[in-house]
């Protein structure tokens, strides 16, 4: 395929998915709004202002940015994995196998594809934040490059989960026994400095812990972790995890014989 | 002389559970052929189709698409292939139009290009109301007709289709019939197709190739194979019910039921003396019909001969 055909081809896909997260919003975009909007009313406002503040902020501030980061992981994992999982599952993942796309194209039009739902749900959780707080991004272009990049790091894993699975069960058995408990634990409603030495240490093994702080960092100025560090992690995982996925997706795994 | 369209050599399929379906086989498709791939289940037909549109991952051999090797070059190859699986694989909540769309999208195909082609496609295949219709609304044959539209999208020069009229109607096999022999000879299309209706290898074919165990037990012209048949059956219905089979000298007669006789004729023998010897036992014959498809009992003889020698 030339250039051009290749971006075709790529829009395509992303295009199609797009359109499919966009059709089914009440599944898709609506539920993440209403869930955070009670974060926001249970945790921000009511149990929030008898917490008082936190690393120098108001409970609601400390925890938007994370339940903004939240949402964008949550959504972008899921989006991907449901949807190539479904194409395995019904078989059209076949209309792209017989296609001269190459395994990259396919690859980044779902996290692509991921990424515009993720992002998207983001946004949407944003605008309710406002609702019940004001906020301030300290630095704009590194809270943007974070959400993005964990947006991506995450429909990659998405991915990967659909080509392993066998069966719609085990597309949900990330998110909710690893991805839910790791996200809780990262750090989006509390600092780790409120924890013992030792369970600080081992908070730092979580990864998702360094997303949330990073993007905090560029909500609020302050962070848990050193800022750069976290960001060459992020990098590193996207990397590794998308030549993990391709290397899968030339292999055929779970979807050629 | 030009490349064949598809050319397959010591083709080669092992599954993990250790099935060896495909046993080094050969095979030569010239381009503007009608060619038809027949074997019963699990003889290694949509296995061998499956390594050439790149849903199965060969043990050995050497596949090329029009010259292109597939190991060199697959998405080269790609462009020159169509699809039409045996199942449905596209997504049922999507519209018909978004469907073939979105195949000419995989293959580079502008918008602008893909609108009016879909139109052509799907207007030639009785889809255009459709298309803005989920596709789960469809019948049967309908959806094999949109596998057939998205297939044709990238105007393939090689169409491959699996099993293509299995549970549509006659009419509408019928018409589907039509569709595939005007691209083939007004397009110069080649076509392959498997099918379970021998009658329709026979009707569609010039060429056909018989797999049995993952084998190529007989490659060779509709013409050529026919000639060799030996003995043809035909169901006689008479006037009057029979208690028993007549006897006709040098024929095989047996009584189906009891206003119908069996009557196997071999090749060379004239039909004509059965006629008088039934009359003259006042025997009256008022239809007649064969058997089965004269292919299908080559085919069935055929099969059945590997499969005892298989087994001795």
């Amino acid at each position: 395929m030339n250039t051009t055909q290749t971006l075709v081809a790529l829009w395509t896909l992303v295009y199609k998915e797009i359109k499919r997260f966009t059709r089914i919003w009440p599944q898709t975009l609506l539920p993440p709004s209403i869930t955070m909007a009670m974060y926001f009313i249970i945790f921000g406002n009511l149990i929030g202002s008898r917490i008082g503040a936190m690393d120098g902020f108001s409970y609601m501030d400390f925890i938007v940015p994370g339940l903004i980061m939240m949402s964008v992981i949550t959504n972008s994992y899921s989006n991907v994995a449901s949807s190539f999982f479904s194409n395995k599952f019904q078989r059209s993942v076949e209309e792209l196998m017989v296609s001269p796309m190459p395994n990259w194209v396919i690859l980044s039009g779902f996290v692509l594809g991921g990424m515009a739902r993720g992002l998207g749900v983001g946004a949407i959780v944003t605008v309710v934040s406002l609702f019940f707080t004001r906020l301030s991004v300290e630095h704009p272009l590194l809270t943007l490059l974070v959400v993005v990049l964990t947006s991506a790091l995450f429909s990659i894993g998405g991915f990967i989960n659909a080509l392993l699975a066998d069966k719609f069960d085990d597309i949900s058995i990330v998110p909710t026994f690893i991805l839910t408990p790791l996200t809780y634990l990262g750090g989006v409603f509390y600092s780790i400095s409120m924890l013992p030495t030792i369970w600080q240490s081992l908070s730092m093994l979580n990864p998702i812990l360094y997303m949330v702080n990073v993007f905090r960092y560029g909500f609020l100025g302050v962070s848990d972790i050193p800022v750069l560090w976290a960001l060459a992690a992020i990098a590193a995982f996207i990397i590794v995890l998308f030549i993990i996925a391709l290397k899968m997706l030339e292999g055929g795994k779970g979807i050629r014989s | 002389m030009a490349e064949p369209a598809l050319s397959i050599r010591g083709l080669t399929k092992v599954y993990g559970n250790g099935f060896n379906a495909l046993k080094g086989i050969d095979l030569d498709v010239q381009q503007g052929d009608f060619f038809a791939l027949l074997g019963p289940n699990g003889a290694g037909k949509s296995t061998t189709l499956g390594v050439v549109c790149s849903l199965v991952q060969k043990t050995a051999g050497q596949v090329s698409i029009f010259g292109i090797d597939i190991d060199r070059d697959f998405a080269n190859a790609k462009y020159q292939l169509g699809v039409v699986p045996q199942e449905f694989n596209f997504n049922q909540f999507e519209k018909v139009i978004d469907i073939v769309l979105a195949q000419a999208g995989y293959y580079g195909m502008p918008r602008s290009e893909a609108l009016p082609r879909a139109k052509q496609l799907l207007t030639e295949l009785g889809l255009w109301d459709k298309r803005n219709g989920g596709a789960r609304m469809l019948s049967g044959g309908m959806k094999r007709r949109l596998m057939i539209a998205r297939a044709l999208m990238h105007r393939p020069k090689l169409l491959i289709l699996d099993e293509p009229t299995a549970g549509v109607d006659i009419e509408l096999r019928r018409s589907m019939w039509e569709y595939l022999r005007r691209i083939n000879q007004d397009e110069g299309t080649t076509i392959i197709l498997t099918t379970h209706y021998l009658e329709e290898a026979e009707s569609l074919c010039r060429n056909i190739a018989i797999i049995n165990h993952g084998e190529i037990v007989r490659n060779t012209s509709i013409r050529e194979l026919l000639a060799e048949l030996d003995t043809e059956t035909f169901l006689l219905d008479v006037a009057a019910p029979l208690s028993q089979a007549p006897v006709v000298e040098g024929f095989e007669v047996g009584l189906a039921e009891p206003t119908q006789l069996s009557l196997v004729v071999h090749r060379g023998q004239e039909m004509n003396r059965v006629f008088n010897a039934l009359s003259e036992q006042g025997i009256k014959v008022v239809s007649m019909r064969n058997r089965a498809n004269r292919l299908e009992e080559m085919f069935v003889s055929m099969v059945s001969e590997r499969t005892q020698e298989a087994r001795a």
